[in-house]
């Protein structure tokens, strides 16, 4: 069975080049706009990875890291934040959540799946 | 594998053109006063998701750009730095560069350079100003910088000891994986302490208890090893020791545990400082008209793509007109099928059927009218931003009450409809509303209000745009049309008849042309872009008080309620909204009035007669005493009169067909349709026709009476 991904932005063309790439190496991946609606998806299905952005409105990528390593299912599920090369706070913010580590803004399709390959073997 | 970013470009165009009205609407909103911390996070997430589009779809001009922007706003979400009106108006100015910058991304052209570079100069001026640089100092990056002293020899390999702390799984990592990726690096030696192993009664599972020597035999670069630890620096200890080739003393390790880390950045260097540029030089006033008009390129209603317009429509809309041509189909098949097998007794089936097709055949063209229609909030969106601009550049103090901006219209009033408005919106800033001092001298309050609204009443769309300012100077404005000779000075004009003078071309009361307004091009030419529109426009004003205008447009253009009426053979149209009732007159009722010809009472005016045979060059009118025929008085742009024709002949519902875009534009003929009998009907324009009655020339034009 694929790896689910569950991918996290408030910025639609993020999402889709996010969407279309992993999907692309095989992957199964399901998007959200926001925390809010992630979390909810998470409720009803496990994924094997969660990648989300930091800024986005209604509940921002850290607060939604902390709520999913509440979840059971969660505990040990690889969480990466999408963040910026100057969020030096925001990636320590990150890890007290409960993150598993990032991926720095900008990046191309490539580097997202060399990331997502060593996390989800 | 290669993905082709140029798939994602048009949505991330999208939204970041939405994102840039998210950011204009919100700074327009910020009122230094009151901070929303909401309404600057939104600001703050449109630059930031800007900046981060951009730079992963490879814009890298419009991300560095936005990174200004994006630190300006942080500093100001964060507290760190106050939010002031010179700020907001360089980010007012910045999101203006942007948007040339993201269009210019979109149609493959270059932006203004220049232009590009003074703004990001302003910006950075800002930035530089109040500048409280606290926190720790940007970019220290990751931590494994190497504060311990390297080896003079190049390492042979590397010895690693990794000691992951109890709670590292729950983080999501797995020392699996970081062994693993060090196996990638190179041939690796792996020992595995379980000395801190409980015993299994003890055990926590979720629990990390065991520690590793790695020996990595592979001269790889410190950093790519560091680079496997980056994510856990801080939920293990772990050190990387070279590995020195054979005979060689091993020197000091460079460790790199959290604490050492956080030491290293806090000595980094401070982040550079920034250039502090001289303030730029007072913006002229002409520069900044051309950029205001420059930056907004119309855009007709719906997000339209590269080339041709398009709208976008609630699928609920859609599915509904699908319904109702299911129904029309159904109707007509039954018809067909009546029609095969036709005989006397199944007329009342017949006419049932009929009747069904009308009422179906009525719902479609309403449901079909309704997909062009848009929220008049497309035209108004503008108005915020320039009643800003405007009143701070003439110095006034003005707030601009929009209300009904869910009024929906078809998709061609929006189009043509916002030109018109923004010379009278500009119109009501630059003449109407006096300056802050003049006003409170008046008694009246600084700031001066302009009010846009919408409404649909009756059958039309209302638009009105009013203003508390000084009102319209009935003086000057009758001597100005006394002066050119449009009006003779015995005449007794009502204020509104007065007022109306205002519409004529040329005429301006100002006593200086501003950069504004006050050129004397705009109302006329107002006036005629409503009337294609098929609406109406009027001026009511009070000396000190203020002004209303007034803009009737009809809710759907293509369809018009007209009365038919006939002179001579030939059938002309009379839209039902300009009449105002249909009389016989009697030969007594008629007096010749100096200087306005053949006129009727009518309760207590005397209203002009118009011959519509004279008016219209017909030659043989069925009646030409005037109890033979029949006047329909009509009403436009404030003034009355009567239209003299043979006969009523029905009310009716016609379609619009543009005789402008089939022939040619005719004075006095707004239109025309074709009837059910198949002949060619002409619908008169009111005014036109008023006006021509005035100039007392009947309409020269070949081909005037046309056959079809």
């Amino acid at each position: 069975m694929a790896a689910s991904i569950l991918a996290v932005d408030d910025s639609a063309s993020m999402r889709q080049m996010v969407s279309f790439t992993l999907k692309g190496a095989g992957y199964d991946v399901v998007e959200a706009s926001d925390g809010v609606e992630a979390l909810n998806i998470a409720k009803t299905r496990a994924v094997n990875l969660v990648i989300t952005d930091v800024n986005m409105p209604n509940m921002d990528g850290i607060s939604l890291i902390k709520e999913l390593r509440a979840l059971p299912g969660y505990r040990f599920t690889p969480l990466l934040m999408l963040t910026t090369e100057s969020g030096v706070d925001k990636k320590q913010q990150g890890k007290a959540a409960g993150a598993t580590g990032w991926i720095v803004k900008p990046f191309n399709p490539d580097q997202l799946l060399k990331t997502v390959s060593k996390v989800i073997s | 594998m290669s993905i082709d970013m140029a798939q994602f470009h048009q949505v991330f165009f999208e939204e970041s053109f939405e994102g840039l009205d998210v950011m204009e609407n919100g700074l327009l909103n910020m009122d230094p006063g009151e901070i929303d911390p909401e309404e600057i996070n939104s600001i703050f997430r449109a630059a930031h998701s800007i900046k981060g589009g951009s730079g992963t779809f490879g814009f890298t001009n419009v991300s560095e750009f936005t990174h200004v922007m994006e630190t300006l706003l942080d500093e100001m979400r964060d507290g760190r730095r106050p939010v002031t009106g010179e700020a907001v108006n360089v980010l007012l100015a910045s999101v203006d560069v942007l948007r040339e910058m993201l269009t210019a991304a979109q149609d493959g052209g270059e932006p203004d350079e220049e232009r590009v570079k003074e703004q990001h100069a302003e910006l950075t001026r800002v930035l530089a100003n109040a500048d409280a640089p606290d926190g720790p100092a940007a970019d220290a990056g990751h931590a494994a910088v190497a504060g311990g002293e390297f080896t003079q020899v190049e390492p042979v390999g590397w010895k690693i000891v990794f000691r992951p702390h109890q709670h590292l799984l729950r983080t999501g990592n797995d020392p699996l994986r970081i062994i693993r990726e060090l196996g990638e690096l190179g041939e690796l030696a792996v020992i595995c302490d379980t000395s801190e192993l409980p015993p299994l009664n003890d055990l926590e599972p979720e629990d990390s208890y065991l520690s590793w020597e790695l020996h990595l035999n592979e001269p790889v670069a410190k950093e790519e090893i560091d680079e496997i630890f980056e994510w856990i620096e801080d939920d293990c200890d772990f050190a990387v020791i070279p590995l020195l080739p054979e005979g060689y003393e091993s020197a000091t390790p460079t460790t790199a545990t959290a604490e050492q880390a956080a030491v290293v950045a806090d000595e980094a260097p401070p982040a550079p400082a920034l250039k502090v540029l001289d303030p730029p030089p007072e913006r002229r006033v002409s520069e900044d008209r051309r950029k205001e008009d420059e930056r907004r390129k119309p855009s007709p209603g719906g997000k339209s793509g590269a080339g041709g317009s398009s709208i976008r429509v609630d699928t609920g809309k859609i599915d509904s007109l699908i319904n109702m041509v299911g129904e029309l189909v159904i109707t007509q098949s039954m018809l067909g099928m009546l029609g095969e097998e036709f005989s006397m007794d199944k007329l009342a089936r017949l006419r049932e059927g009929l009747g069904q097709l009308e009422r179906h055949t009525r719902e479609l063209q309403e449901s079909v009218m309704q997909i062009r229609m848009l929220p008049i909030s497309f035209t108004f969106s503008r108005f915020p931003r320039l009643v800003h601009d405007l009143s701070n550049k003439l110095g006034k103090k003005i707030e601009l009450e929009m209300s009904g901006e869910n009024t929906e219209v078809d998709k061609t009033v929006i189009e043509k409809i916002g030109d018109p408005l923004v010379h009278l919106v500009r119109n009501s800033v630059d003449h109407g509303i006096e300056m802050p001092h003049e006003r409170v001298a008046a008694g009246k309050p600084e700031t001066g209000t302009v009010r846009l609204s919408a409404e649909h009443r009756g059958g039309n769309i209302v638009i009105e745009i009013t203003d508390d300012g000084k009102g319209l100077a009935r003086d000057r404005i009758l001597q100005k049309g006394i002066q050119r000779g449009l009006v003779r000075e015995e005449e007794n004009l009502s204020d509104k008849q007065i007022f109306e003078l205002i519409f004529q071309p040329g005429f301006s009361t100002a006593e200086q042309v501003s950069d504004v307004s006050g050129r004397g091009v705009g109302m006329d030419v107002v006036r005629r872009n409503i009337n294609e529109l098929g609406g109406s426009i009027e001026i009511d004003s009070e000396q000190g008080r203020g002004s209303t205008i007034t803009i009737r447009l009809p809710l759907t253009l293509a369809i018009l309620d007209g009365q038919s009426i006939c002179v001579g053979g030939e059938i002309y149209i009379v839209p039902l909204a300009s009449i105002i009732e249909s009389i016989q007159v009697r030969k007594d009722m008629l007096r010749r009035v100096a200087g306005k010809g053949e006129t009727f009472k009518l309760r207590d005016e005397y209203l002009p007669i118009v011959r519509m045979n004279e008016v219209f060059g017909i030659e043989e009118p069925k009646a030409t005493e005037i109890e033979d025929g029949i006047v329909v008085v009509v009403e436009a742009g404030g003034s009355k009169c009567g239209l003299f024709v043979d006969d009523l002949l029905g009310q009716q519902q016609v379609v619009i067909k543009s005789l402008e875009a089939n022939f040619g534009r005719v004075e006095g003929i707004s239109g025309a349709t074709i009837l059910g009998d198949g002949s060619v009907a002409l619908i008169m324009d009111i005014p036109g026709v008023i006006r021509l009655s005035r100039s007392n020339a009947p309409v020269s034009h070949p081909e005037m009476s046309m056959t079809a």
